[in-house]
């Protein structure tokens, strides 16, 4: 009896799985081009297409920026606030921090573009959307991941350390980057890595946004209206690959993080 | 005093994110919220909102609002399972499942959604309603198993032991014991499949051949096809109102404790 629940669980899971999964591989299963003898075609093809290959680079370009950015406000943001004392005004900062993540995204892109629309206007620049205002989207969104991502390790940190520090002989200012933000660190790579992939991987922001700046999932949704291009399979499963990557670092990082921790605990 | 000093100095460090939530957060909201009651000249008027009441945008609403629905009851009645099934395998197990489910939704949704389309041609049930509460599910059905998965993680073993010694029978534990200690992961599942499904794009109108706007649609339009910002602007300001009062109702479920790991 208690075997074939187990056995029933399992077929359950692999069932998602498979739902979850089958798609990605007949998009994978369609980017290799088993009938004729060039298997990777679509490949070559995508690294040939000049418009693919820019897009390739405004998206990483946008990420890189908008990430860096997100991770250095976010982290001292939310250093900053794990400090208030005064709790209203944390939970309003708190608040104000979830509703980029809880509002809809075409919400939060259109009125970021009627704010660039009366601001442009003031400054007298008609064709306001494109680099910049995709960039400032970017952070706005990616921000309160990396705040999410840091406040925790913060609290886990002993609040005594960097006063230690300074006690010792550190300026406030060495004891951040010498004792807080060393402790702190695997907290911020995943802001840095989370902020990362939703940059690369943000349509409907991007859409609304970017004006004439073309990124990758923008070529995508403007060719896949169409019929979709083999080398479009390509990107995807490369893009797939890519992500994959992202997360295991992501994922070596704080499960080190973890053990590091055991082991700690057991010396103790 | 130098304490003092330096207390100040720290939440100083917060001031550029204060800032700038301010500009890019709080004040592009009050932006919906002045087009939604002005006409293009900048007069008051209630004409967008009046516009939202025609029969096809009564329609639109409706839609949006019965697709998210049935998604987020079908997301809940596979991952409620699912997230029971993961918490009770290995640690390591649990982790590697726990990852592949994420994993796609890392994937970018364009490809996703194109992905799916493939699958439900294959089906035969392309451009149809199923069809598109199908990419939805597929779409979101982490976002419901993930929240669920790491309430019901930190629960305590001991419960259902206890559960059992009383008297239970296991369907009696599942309803007496699993259920309730799992509501704050089942209502934070179902804000978070719930929000993306009634204002997405895309999704339905592909996989649902073009049959079923969406109000997601409706704003994408508006501004990408129409630069009507006014009536784009009276959508987001209903669709906001829609999540606000949805959340307020999700909220009346579940005490107010923070629920940290809920984010991946």
């Amino acid at each position: 009896m208690k075997k074939s629940g187990k056995l029933l669980n399992a077929i359950y899971v692999v069932i998602v799985l498979l739902f979850l999964y089958s798609p990605i591989a007949l998009l994978i299963y369609r980017s290799f081009d088993f009938g004729s003898n060039d298997v990777f075609a679509a490949y070559k093809e995508f690294f040939r297409n000049d418009v693919a290959k820019s897009a390739l680079k405004n998206t990483m370009v946008i990420a890189v920026i908008s990430s860096c950015i997100a991770t250095v406000i976010g982290t001292a943001a939310a250093v900053g606030i794990s400090k208030y004392k005064n709790r209203k005004f944390k939970q309003a900062v708190m608040l104000v921090t979830n509703i980029p993540m809880t509002s809809p995204d075409i919400v939060m892109a259109i009125s970021l573009v009627l704010l660039f629309g009366i601001v442009f206007a003031i400054f007298g620049v008609s064709d306001y959307l494109g680099f910049t205002s995709l960039l400032i989207a970017h952070i706005t969104f990616e921000i309160p991941y990396v705040i999410l991502s840091v406040l925790p390790k913060i609290n886990q940190m002993d609040v005594n350390l960097p006063q230690a520090a300074q006690d010792l002989g550190c300026t406030p200012f060495k004891a951040f980057f010498k004792v807080e933000l060393p402790a702190i660190s695997t907290g911020v790579w995943t802001g840095f890595f989370m902020a990362f992939t939703l940059s690369i991987d943000d349509f409907v922001i991007s859409r609304i946004t970017a004006g004439s700046y073309t990124t990758l999932p923008l070529l995508i949704y403007s060719a896949a209206r169409k019929k979709v291009p083999d080398y479009i399979y390509a990107l995807s499963a490369i893009i797939f690959v890519v992500v994959l990557v992202l997360l295991i670092i992501k994922n070596v990082i704080s499960s080190r993080d973890t053990n590091k921790k055991r082991s700690v605990g057991r010396a103790k | 005093m130098r304490k003092n000093s330096r207390g100040i100095l720290q939440k100083l460090i917060s001031a550029p994110y204060l800032i700038w939530s301010v500009i890019f957060v709080i004040l592009p909201l009050f932006m919906v919220i002045y087009y939604t009651f002005t006409d293009a000249d900048g007069y008051f008027t209630l004409k967008n909102l009046a516009t939202l009441g025609s029969t096809e945008n009564i329609n639109v609403l409706a839609i949006s609002l019965a697709i998210a629905l049935i998604a987020t009851v079908v997301c809940l009645i596979v991952g409620f399972p699912l997230a029971y099934i993961v918490t009770k395998m290995k640690s390591g197990g649990q982790t590697v499942i726990m990852l592949l489910l994420m994993l796609p939704m890392w994937m970018n949704f364009v490809i996703r959604t194109n992905a799916i389309y493939v699958l439900t041609e294959a089906m035969g049930i392309s451009e149809t309603f199923t069809a598109a509460i199908m990419g939805m599910v597929y779409n979101f059905l982490p976002f419901m198993v993930l929240p669920i998965y790491s309430v019901m993680a930190k629960l305590d073993k001991h419960l259902f032991e206890a559960a059992h010694d009383l008297g239970c029978t296991k369907l009696q534990s599942i309803f007496k014991v699993l259920i309730p200690l799992s509501m704050p992961g089942v209502v934070s599942g179902i804000t978070m499949v719930f929000v993306p499904s009634v204002s997405t794009f895309y999704i339905s109108e592909k996989l649902g051949g073009g049959m079923f706007m969406t109000v997601g649609d409706k704003i994408d339009d508006s501004f990408m096809l129409y630069t009507d910002y006014n009536v784009g602007s009276a959508f987001s300001f209903v669709l906001l109102i829609l999540i606000i009062i949805s959340m307020a109702i999700m909220s009346k479920f579940t005490s107010d404790e923070d629920e940290g790991g809920v984010l991946l």
